[in-house]
């Protein structure tokens, strides 16, 4: 804190002399919130494409029905890694990395509040993917009992399973470490001036996110280790034979699993409500209410997790109560999105690559939406449970969603990480390609479902036949448009026109009071918000 | 070895699209491609759930529209290519309120009627037939506990021939939603399906008749449906169960009230006709040819027609230390399985067809024990 008071006591000049290590021992030994929010990135896009490449090797045998390219019990092992590839791989690290790189510039601080610790964050997470890529080499293959791990089948698996145990063990420290700093740096590294109720919503969603992953982290982890127990040491927890109860494992996985849906959403939310208004130049409208709504949506996560389970066997009274309790959560989601179109009514819009893809996300993002409460009336769900709609019910708000907004973000502040403007027509044709195949890969999805194919199937009957190839084209377009992205981002880092340190016309949150690319330490004196 | 892999990926591309011009020619037999909505409902439950889904789509078509029309109608007039002037409102208590309420009241239109087709779904009192659904990796079974037809006891596995899901022949009619015996009911009686499951979670599912219901290993629930019409309707397991999770399907056929009492005779008769005497003497030529039989319905799957298994996942029998051990240790593994492994028990097979495997296992590929395992053997081993 004396640095705040006395600015120029040595405090930045030190660094400017040394500086960070060349080469390797750089990313190795950083504690730099960019450095590391960077590695996050770049971590995250590998396992994005990794997952990719899973699941398009999935769309391929599911191109004809009959038995094409893979054996049903690798094409299981597939379905479940890609499934943990992009939740804990993907998706997630790509959020903490806008965590890194954005928060301390959003609340005006110079970096994260345990910067050793955000360095271990990190380097956790590749021994982590390293055993669940490694998986597949073992005897036995990786694990192929779906994401979600359910006993007794994932009790049946080879040693691919322990692998899994152990990597989810592991990114779940990552993920409780991130979170702490997140929480640490927030709650008291914001700049002065700066109440709880003037942060930018990015920095809301995270912190409700962060409280979300320290709650259920550590039940995953237990969940987990109860299995790794079952397996090898003799314990009965999801054996019925010996006293358990397979059902239990669902309940506990799923107490995790759906705020952790919320985990891979709000942060999206936050990315969304940023850019909004700043290409409607036209301030976000129902600022309160859009904290209270994430604020409400993230308490209401931790009583619907039954209804993934609907077709377990529960008494009505259960049933009723998780049907309620998950229809209630499209008050404050819809709530969210009246905001989002309010804040577009009436303002002067322009309709770069960010905005598009935040235009993308309140649309099919809602649609999503339309397809979770359907499924989350019960009746109705037990016809659609374990079906193709449940995919696209899925993918609708973890694609179009999550993933479009972290592209969204990524155009947003790509020009003050790196300092240049990115090529502009290759943006808005990644965004237009990717829109257009991930409908056509995913729409058709809901009527598949509908019809009754089930998922997690490395073979279909015939009726299901035309809508399996549309929607594998489909996924085809989607997977190669991404090398867009890649291209469009590293041309990006290579060159292009100078950057403003304000870089949007309408953008006013104190990271675009930094120069482009920002400083090393960010804000070494503090702003001053009013 | 990189022009090979290309080599490669150019074949697998071209087999792809001779695969694709060979099904438009199949998928002539599929009995309607490019459904839209759930299937057309066979019970009174089914045609419930599908008017609510009709309602839940109408309700969400209407919001689609307001929302989406609000939206789109400011993305094409407020942009400032058109010289649109931003406003700078950004709060209002009393709309914040407005559109918190509408959703509110609108969620209670879709609960009400859902509630009501919840409870009538998990009324399974007073059936007029029980009849119990065991999942087993991976097929079904089913006996018939209460009401007519009780003591009916068989199983359902899939018979879409290997060459199909192969493709190396055409794919027919109902492709992997076909099976060897059916389970049958009369049409306008109450059914009530018992749930359970021998290895893992399976889940029993029938969209027609609007049943889906988890089968859970050590636990049994219960679900019901009532036929309209009769018909055969079929599902497939809906909840991972392994690797041949997509091939076990379930296939009700629901019958007047007449033909099922005829059915149920048939039956009686068949169960009658296949008790064997269990001290009857088979030669080993008998039991290899009946053995292959039933290796090749219960244990190709994982320890493959040859023998040889899958390597890391499922142990190979040829050469094995347990094909060509003692007798014993083997039949305790058939007819028990191994626990804390993939091999499941096969207790329910008869002790002709348990002796019969094992005499084949023990006789065949590299295997020559000489070992003949008699019916009587199991028979005493099962006390």
């Amino acid at each position: 804190m004396a640095a705040i008071h006395h600015p120029d006591h040595g405090y930045g000049h030190e660094h400017e002399h040394h500086g960070p290590p060349s080469g390797i021992m750089r990313w190795m030994t950083t504690t730099n919130h960019k450095d590391i929010g960077t590695l996050y990135l770049w971590f995250s896009f590998m396992m994005f494409l990794t997952g990719g490449v899973m699941a398009l090797t999935i769309r391929a045998e599911l191109f004809q029905p009959g038995l094409q390219l893979v054996e049903p019990e690798f094409f299981n092992q597939l379905t479940t890694l890609h499934g943990l590839v992009m939740v804990f791989g993907a998706i997630m690290p790509a959020f903490v990395g806008f965590a890194n790189w954005q928060i301390p510039m959003m609340i005006g601080a110079p970096d994260m509040a345990f910067a050793r610790m955000n360095n271990w964050s990190f380097w956790l997470l590749p021994p982590a993917a390293l055993l669940l890529i490694g998986s597949f080499f073992v005897p036995g293959g990786a694990a192929a009992g779906g994401w979600t791990l359910y006993p007794p089948l994932s009790t049946q698996m080879g040693m691919g399973m322990d692998m899994t145990i152990f990597a989810v063990h592991i990114m779940g420290a990552s993920s409780i470490m991130g979170s702490i700093n997140i929480v640490t740096t927030v709650l008291n590294m914001r700049a002065p001036g700066m109440t709880m109720m003037k942060m930018p919503l990015f920095v809301w969603t995270w912190l409700i996110t962060a409280y979300l992953l320290i709650a259920v982290m550590p039940v995953l982890a237990g969940a987990v280790t109860m299995l790794l127990t079952d397996r090898h040491f003799g314990t009965n927890f999801f054996n019925a034979a010996g006293g358990g109860d397979p059902v239990m494992f669902q309940h506990i996985f799923w107490f995790f699993g759906h705020p952790e849906v919320y985990i891979m959403i709000l942060p999206a939310f936050g990315i969304v409500s940023q850019i909004i208004p700043v290409f409607a130049r036209k301030p976000l409208f129902g600022y309160s209410s859009m904290v209270y709504a994430t604020s409400s949506i993230a308490i209401l996560s931790f009583v619907v997790w039954a209804h993934h389970m609907f077709t377990v066997g529960m008494p009505v009274s259960a049933q009723l109560f998780f049907m309620y309790a998950t229809m209630l959560i499209a008050v404050p989601t819809g709530v969210k999105v009246f905001n989002w179109v309010a804040t577009m009514w009436q303002g002067s819009m322009t309709f770069e690559a960010p905005m598009l893809f935040a235009i993308g996300f309140i649309f099919l993002f809602t649609l999503g939406g339309f397809s979770g409460i359907v499924l989350a009336i019960v009746p109705v769900d037990i016809q659609l449970q374990e079906t193709y709609y449940v995919i696209a019910h899925f993918h609708y708000v973890l694609v179009s969603g999550s993933l479009f907004a972290l592209f969204g973000g990524t155009y947003y502040w790509l020009p003050k990480w790196t300092g240049h403007m990115y090529d502009e027509t290759l943006a808005k044709t990644h965004f237009w390609l990717s829109m257009i195949f991930f409908n056509v890969t995913f729409f058709v999805q809901h009527f598949l479902g509908l019809a009754g194919m089930p998922r997690r199937s490395p073979d279909y009957a015939l009726q299901f036949a035309d809508f399996n190839m549309i929607s594998s084209i489909g996924a085809f377009g989607f997977g190669l448009s991404q090398l867009l992205f890649l291209y469009g981002i590293l041309k990006c880092i290579r060159g292009g026109e100078k950057a403003t340190s304000q870089v949007w016309e309408g953008a006013d949150t104190l990271e675009f009071t930094l120069p482009s690319p920002p400083p090393y330490h960010s804000f070494e004196t503090p702003p001053i918000v009013k | 070895m990189g022009v090979k892999t290309v080599a490669m990926g150019v074949k697998m591309i071209a087999k792809i699209i001779t695969g694709a011009f060979a099904l438009t020619f199949y998928s002539g037999a599929a009995t309607s491609s490019y459904q839209l909505n759930l299937s057309a409902p066979q019970s009174g439950i089914a045609t419930q759930i599908y008017d609510l889904h009709t309602l839940l789509l109408w309700i969400c078509l209407a919001i689609f529209i307001g929302v989406f029309g609000v939206m789109f109608y400011s993305v094409l007039k407020h942009r400032k290519s058109l010289g649109y002037k931003a406003a700078n409102f950004h709060h209002s208590t009393t709309v914040e309120i407005i559109w918190t309420i509408i959703p509110f009241i609108i969620l209670i239109s879709m609960a009400y009627p859902a509630t009501k087709t919840i409870i009538s779904m998990k009324d399974t009192a007073a059936p007029d037939i029980t009849i119990k659904a065991t999942g087993h990796q991976w097929q079904w079974g089913y006996d018939y506990l209460k009401g007519e037809g009780e003591g009916a006891s068989f199983y359902s596995k899939l018979s879409t021939p290997q060459e199909q899901i192969r493709n190396q022949v055409p794919k027919g009619e109902h492709y992997l939603r076909e099976v060897d015996n059916n389970m049958v009911v009369p049409v306008g009686k109450k059914i009530r399906v018992l749930l359970t499951a021998n290895d893992v979670i399976h889940a029993w599912s029938v969209q027609e008749l609007g049943v889906k219901q988890d089968a859970i290993p050590g636990f049994i629930r219960d679900a019901w449906f009532k036929a309209d019409k009769p018909g055969i309707y079929r599902g497939q397991c809906s909840e991972l169960c392994g690797k041949e999770h997509a091939y076990m399907p379930i296939v009700v056929e629901a019958m007047e009230p007449e033909k099922y009492t005829q059915w149920v005779i048939n039956q009686k008769k068949k169960s009658e006709a296949t008790v064997v005497d269990v001290n009857k003497i088979f030669t080993i030529d008998e039991l290899k040819v009946e053995g292959e039989k039933v290796y090749a319905a219960n244990c190709a799957a994982c320890h493959q027609a040859n023998g040889k298994g899958l390597p890391g996942a499922f142990p190979a029998l040829d050469g094995s230390k347990v094909a060509n051990g003692p007798k014993n240790k083997h039949i305790n593994i058939a007819v028990n399985g191994e626990t804390g492994t993939a091999m499941a028990a096969f207790k329910h097979l008869s002790n002709v067809d348990i002796a019969a495997v094992v005499t084949y296992q023990r006789n065949a590929w590299s295997n020559s024990t000489g070992d003949i395992v008699q019916p009587s053997e199991i028979n005493e081993f099962r006390k």
